[in-house]
């Protein structure tokens, strides 16, 4: 490992950050895909008779965010590319859905990463009919058994059906379908229905073979996944350490309150990505010093990674502003969830402070109103009108987006929050 | 409104020389002996022999047709001038795939004996444009750059190239010498030996060789030409008062040879970077027509040319001279530091001023090659006084020097010939009048800043509308010949303005050969019985026959017969659903007939083939199919002109050209004048062109087809239906060709599924080839692999039509499956398909609390919403609304249960 050669003495705690940082942050593509092996048969077979044997294809990689399409289809290209025959003949072109917006960017940035002969440098030149007419061309002249293989990796391949006429999507996937140079077109989207998105012509020509990455992870190999992630590798040089370190994880791992913070997290989203990143956070706490994980750590982060950020927000509001809100909640009990004007809203904390105010002073209008207008810069209410120009900032109708749950967490968090207020809030009635 | 054929059509006036030497009682027609040609208004005459090589007029003004005379003959009445000719043929009339059969890369100016009998050998003599000079197979092709001449080597039969048979030659043994034409010095210039020279200029030969001295010679030697047609206003040219007789004998011959072959100079310059035009060419054309007073030609002609060079800046010159019609002077501004940014070898300019006869000023602007950056520098210095308002003729002078440097080594005439005519009277006063214009353009350039936008683009449509502004009396010419750098001038030029102006063009290379790299390794072949059955149930891989498809392939076989068979045109609308085999039929009756005509049971015809998917505009139809049928690269405009007029004239030799326009629908435009186009050329007497359409709708020309556009289309419709499940199985065994791999029941029930959906032939082979896959995968040993079973074929099937909402929602986390369970549980509540987040995230709580869940914050449902609504399980608002927006499922409600409750139990 080349990490490890930067090691430096004494610092231990740096190089086991440096190592899971690396597989959390980085995207390190695993040794093998785990819980995905029939997709990646599946897909490394297609891929590996169109860099062999010529043959064209089409296929699509669907499954939810953060299921792992691209660090499949990696490992696979990976793989594809350590056999010495293919590695030289495959010529693999990315494009992403998000960067190439239109057909011309596409095709420009299909032209450069081919390398085709309109490129000088950087840059490619000929207007897009240009393009267009020149790379069928150089598909059109290739043929199955001498030219090299294009992969044709789109990235958010459901923008790509946005395109008008879906012109590139039609082109790429006709040659796929005809006896010209090899293409596999692979499409990658988190879209369950991205075939509907297609023209009855594209889809025609599309293959149809779509590789769906579900994961059907149990809770048991999501604890032993945690537990791999968190552990360091066996090449590790300090083997004192390693030991200690490995041991400490598998402890953690067994630590009810830990499982119990998992189980919250699994049952919430499977997906890899949010459990590095709360795995993330537990692991910036360790220092030389502290050179373990601690269950208090994970529980830590688990808070940090599941806290309700309204609710933050909410904690740094005023009083003004707090008994704003809560009149809007009492409102919003009273009629119903309808929507509510700035001055109901002000009225219903003038009744408030003649009734009890002791500890509130009697803000003028103008206060009020700029308080309820920080409020709705925070997002914490929003207008219901479209026009805002026409009505009278006062009387504009607004509705609050906050739950009530949300307002009590806040108030029962909120430092010094006078006790009057407090009963105003939970009364019934305002 | 843009014109491109704004050129005059020359009157020639052609007459029988000598009495008829025979008279054929049976023809009823006379034998003539020679042919004089001349053009109204000029007292040149050209004398055409049978045994000459002429020039034919024909459909394409940049080629005419290339032929050996071999008799003249005319009826009783004398009205009718016939003339039989053996053909010869360019290589650009050779058929696109048949190209290769030579073997080796043609020369440009190389042609082919024509031994094909497809060709009517009687043409009307009137049609006959010039005569050209031959040289016959034994001659090795010269080097690039000083060829003026055709060369014959080869013979073409419509099957293949062979060695010319010297024997066919031999009887024109006088207007064939072994050699190119021998150093001719100008005033024993005879017709026959002076042909169209286009011998390019190389200053930088030092010693005269032959052919230097000949082209020096034809240089002078044009240039006395059109002094006399001039009737010498031009005083430098009494010096060649000797060679004027003879001169303008050929002038006509000359000219009609250079006026035919302009527009072709942009494609010869293609082809061989190294040949150009001569400055005499170009003042040849230039006075000729002015001659004939002819000021659009010659723009027409400069706009042609330098549009090829793409040289933006190189236009502008004229422009800024010229007048606008209502009189507001047109000043780019900018082109100058363009120019000199520019680091294309241009041409130094040289300008010659003078007044025509008619009165009216001409600047004609001539560019010629620069060798060294010296004459590069001063070009671009000669080239600003025309846009700057200093004065024009002291910076021009030293221009004229570098020239006349440059070109004593070349001709000890052209000096004088050139440089004192700027010193003339008129050339001065012109350019006194510049001068006032520009001073006159200094106050309008900020009217005319926008207008500058398209002056220093070379695109067809600025040239051409400017061609309109020349109705106004002053003229410029400007010509330039072609940088010696073919890799530069060898770009096309870009259609749209370039921001960039100081950088080189973008443009593709014109001669950039599209290619995917080739493979070190070559493709492995299919190895055993299942990859075998995959290569060949590939959509891509081309049956031996297109069964289930008899009918329309007779129907649409005999349609294209017939009207190659008659030389008449037509069209056919083809619908039908996708993969149904449209565009596979077609493709297979283009190969029988092509076969039939190999076999000449036929005559010979062109296949086009454009796809509405595969341009990005409808207009870009034009240009594929004229860059399918000659080779050329235009813009849209240009290409629909030269189309229109390519099948609306008559022109002999003419093959039909079949065109298959895929996926009409997409040629759709608000005017729908493409439409029109394609379906209006077939009805044309000449156009011989057969349309072939296709689209996926049967009612296509009633639903989008306005009146006139789906009245030309005509009635010839056909329509494909889906396969039926047989069609389909036969389809499957006839490509298998039995490789048994397959058991009869599978291929059956793949069959009948696929009837049953779409009918689609593409999607029930890709589902075969998935089910040869797994048959493999399951396999216990590579080896041991046997027939694709049902149960193959189901998984195959199940895999690409079953839904996968269900699974997804099984293998959803148990929060997202919760959120499910709201949304449905809200829908029910509320009697509506659809809900606020804020009401289902109530249920959600509540369920959770049923469940015995803890229960999750605001944030991490509106994470759990998304993340559902990310893989449509849900049907969300902008995500800006937050608590406010509104779900919808984008699944049935039965289905959400059904899989909830799978995961249950």
């Amino acid at each position: 490992m080349c990490t490890l050669s930067r090691q430096r003495k004494g610092s231990i705690h740096e190089l086991v950050q440096m190592i899971l940082r690396e597989r959390f942050c980085h995207q390190r593509l695993p040794e093998k895909p785990v819980g995905m092996e029939s997709q990646h048969k599946h897909l490394l077979e297609l891929l590996r008779r169109t860099a062999v044997h010529g043959e064209s294809n089409s296929v699509l990689i669907v499954g939810p965010r953060g299921s792992g399409k691209t660090m499949l289809l990696n490992c696979v290209l990976r793989e594809l590319l350590e056999v010495k025959d293919v590695n030289k003949n495959v010529l693999p072109v990315h494009l992403n859905g998000l960067l190439q917006t239109d057909d011309r960017i596409a095709l420009k940035e299909i032209t450069r990463q081919l390398n085709l002969e309109n490129v000088v440098g950087d840059k490619v030149f000929g207007s897009f009919a240009e393009n267009l007419a020149f790379l069928l061309e150089a598909l059109k002249k290739g043929d199955r058994s001498s030219s090299r293989p294009v992969l044709f990796i789109l990235d958010e391949f459901d923008l790509f059906a946005h395109h008008k006429n879906q012109t590139l999507l039609y082109n790429l996937l006709d040659v796929s379908q005809s006896a010209q140079a090899p293409v596999a077109v692979i499409g990658l989207t988190c879209r369950l229905d991205v075939l509907e998105l297609l023209e009855k012509r594209v889809k025609s020509r599309f293959s149809h073979r779509q590789i769906h990455l579900l994961s059907s992870l149990s809770f048991i190999q999501y604890l032993d996944n945690v537990r791999s992630q968190l552990s360091l590798p066996q090449d590790f040089p300090d083997t004192k350490f390693y030991d200690e370190w490995n041991d400490s994880i598998k402890t953690l791992c067994e630590d009810q309150s830990v499982v119990d913070v998992l189980q919250r997290h699994y049952n919430s989203s499977k997906d890899f990505r949010s459990l590095h990143l709360l795995l993330m956070l537990a692991l910036s706490r360790v220092s030389a010093s502290k050179p373990a994980i601690k269950p208090t750590d994970l529980l830590e982060a688990s808070r940090v990674c599941m806290v309700d950020s309204k609710a933050n927000i909410l904690h740094g509001l005023s009083i003004l502003e707090l008994c704003l809100i809560i009149a809007m909640k009492h409102l919003n009990d009273i009629y119903e969830g309808e929507p509510f004007n700035f001055q109901m809203v002000h009225n219903e904390f003038k009744k408030f402070l003649q009734r009890k105010s002791h500890s509130i002073h009697n803000f003028d209008k103008p206060v009020v109103m700029k308080a309820f207008e920080h409020l709705q810069q925070l997002e914490l209410i929003k207008s219901m009108d479209s026009s805002t120009a026409k009505i009278q900032k006062e009387y504009q109708l607004m509705k609050l987006l906050l739950d009530h749950s949300q307002i009590m967490e806040a108030l029962q968090k909120y430092p010094q929050c006078p006790t009057d207020v407090k009963q105003w809030a939970m009364s019934a009635f305002g | 409104m843009v014109r491109y054929f704004t050129r005059l059509r020359v009157r020639r006036i052609y007459k029988w020389g000598g009495r008829p030497y025979i008279f054929d009682r049976k023809l009823k027609s006379y034998g003539f002996e020679y042919l004089n040609m001349s053009v109204e208004g000029q007292e040149a005459v050209t004398t055409v022999t049978p045994g000459q090589y002429i020039l034919i007029e024909g459909n394409d003004d940049e080629y005419p047709f290339v032929a050996k005379l071999l008799k003249f003959f005319g009826d009783e009445s004398h009205k009718q001038k016939k003339a039989l000719v053996q053909w010869f043929l360019r290589l650009s009339e050779v058929p696109q795939n048949k190209k290769l059969l030579l073997g080796r890369s043609p020369h440009p100016q190389e042609i082919f004996y024509y031994l094909g009998r497809a060709c009517d050998n009687e043409i009307n003599a009137e049609s006959i444009l010039g005569t050209v000079q031959h040289v016959p197979e034994d001659t090795p092709f010269p080097e690039p750059g000083t060829k003026d001449t055709l060369y014959v080597k080869l013979s073409w039969d419509t099957k293949a190239f062979n060695v010319l048979d010297p024997v066919l030659m031999q009887d024109t043994p006088a207007s064939t010498p072994p050699k190119p034409a021998l150093p001719l010095f100008p005033p024993c210039a005879s017709p026959t030996a002076t042909p169209v020279s286009r011998g390019p200029v190389r200053r930088a030969l030092p010693t005269p060789d032959p052919t230097v001295m000949r082209r020096a010679g034809s240089v002078s030697d044009t240039r006395a030409t059109m002094s006399a047609g001039k009737r010498s206003t031009l005083e430098a040219e009494s010096i060649h008062s000797a060679s004027k007789l003879s001169a303008s004998k050929i002038l006509s011959a000359k000219r009609r040879g250079s006026a035919a072959d302009t527009p072709g100079v942009r494609k010869k310059l293609q082809l061989s970077p190294g040949k150009k035009m001569t400055r005499a060419d170009v003042l040849c054309e230039l006075l000729d027509e002015e001659m004939e007073s002819e000021k659009v030609i010659s723009l027409k002609l400069s706009s042609s040319v330098s549009h090829s060079l793409q040289h933006g800046c190189s236009l502008s010159p004229m422009r800024s001279v010229c007048k606008t019609p209502n009189g507001q002077r047109r000043f780019p501004w900018k082109l100058s530091s363009i120019s000199l940014d520019r680091l294309s070898p241009t041409g130094y300019t040289l300008s010659i001023l003078d007044s025509g006869t008619t009165g009216i000023d001409r600047v004609i602007t001539l560019q010629i090659e620069c060798l060294d950056s010296y004459a590069f520098l001063s070009s671009q210095r000669a080239t600003t006084p025309s846009r700057r308002k200093e004065s024009a003729m002291a910076i021009r002078e030293p221009a004229l020097g570098v020239l006349a440097e440059e070109d004593s080594e070349d001709s000890p005439m052209q000096p004088i010939a050139l440089t004192p005519r700027s010193k003339r009277k008129s050339a001065q006063l012109v350019s006194l009048r510049i001068r006032k214009q520009l001073n006159l353009l200094d106050n309008t350039q900020k009217l005319f800043s926008d207008g500058d936008d398209d002056c220093f683009v070379p695109s067809m449509k600025a040239l051409q509308s400017s061609t309109d502004e020349e109705k106004s009396e002053e003229e410029t010419v400007v010509r330039k010949t072609r940088g010696r750098n073919g890799k530069t001038s060898a770009r096309t030029p870009c259609k749209t303005p370039s921001k960039k102006v100081c950088m080189v063009t973008p443009s593709t290379p014109r001669h950039a050969t599209p290619s995917i790299p080739s493979r070190t390794v070559p493709a492995r072949q299919p190895g055993n019985i299942l990859d075998e059955a995959r290569a060949r149930l590939h959509v891509s891989s081309v049956p031996e026959s297109l069964p289930c498809r008899e009918q329309e392939f007779q129907d649409i076989y005999n349609f294209v017969e017939s009207k190659v068979m008659d030389g008449t045109g037509g069209c056919m609308y083809i619908s039908g659903v996708p993969g149904t085999g449209k565009t596979a039929t077609i493709h297979e009756v283009i190969r029988c007939l092509q076969h039939a005509s190999d076999m000449d049971e036929i005559p010979t015809f062109r296949f086009i083939e454009i796809n509405g998917m595969k341009m990005t505009d409808p207009h870009q139809a034009y240009v594929q199919i004229l860059q399918k049928l000659t080779d050329q690269k235009v813009t849209a405009d240009h290409a629909a002109a030269l189309l229109e007029k390519r099948f609306s004239n008559p022109a002999p030799k003419k093959e039909t050209t079949v065109l298959l326009v895929d996926e009409l629908d997409l040629l759709w435009t608000r005017k729908q004048n493409v439409m029109y186009n394609l379906f209006d050329w077939p009805t044309r007497r000449h156009a011989r062109l057969v349309v072939l359409t296709i689209a996926n709708t049967m009612d296509l020309p009633e639903r989008i087809m306005i009146n006139r556009v789906a009245s030309r289309l005509g009635l010839t419709r056909m329509s494909f239906q889906p396969y039926s499940f047989k069609q389909l199985q036969q389809i499957i065994t006839s490509r298998l060709n039995k490789v048994k791999a397959f058991e009869e029941d599978a291929l059956q029930l793949v069959s009948r599924k696929v009837a049953a959906l779409s009918g689609d032939a593409r999607r029930c082979l890709d589902i075969c080839r998935r089910a040869t896959e797994i048959c493999e995968h399951s396999a216990s040993h590579p080896s041991s692999t046997g027939l694709v079973r049902m149960s193959h074929v189901m998984e195959a099937l199940d895999e690409m039509f079953s839904s996968s909402y269900i699974t997804a929602i099984g293998c959803a986390s148990l929060q997202e499956q919760l959120f499910l369970r709201a949304v449905i549980a809200e829908f029910r509540r509320l009697g509506l398909e659809e809900a606020t987040f804020q009401q289902v995230f109530v249920q959600h709580r509540a369920l959770s609390r049923v469940e015995g869940l803890q229960p999750i914050s605001v944030s991490e449902g509106l994470a759990v919403c998304q993340r559902l609504g990310a893989c449509r399980l849900l049907l969300l608002e902008a995500s800006r609304l937050d608590m406010l927006q509104r779900v919808r499922l984008n699944v049935s409600q039965d289905d959400v249960l059904y899989a909830l409750k799978a995961v249950r139990d």
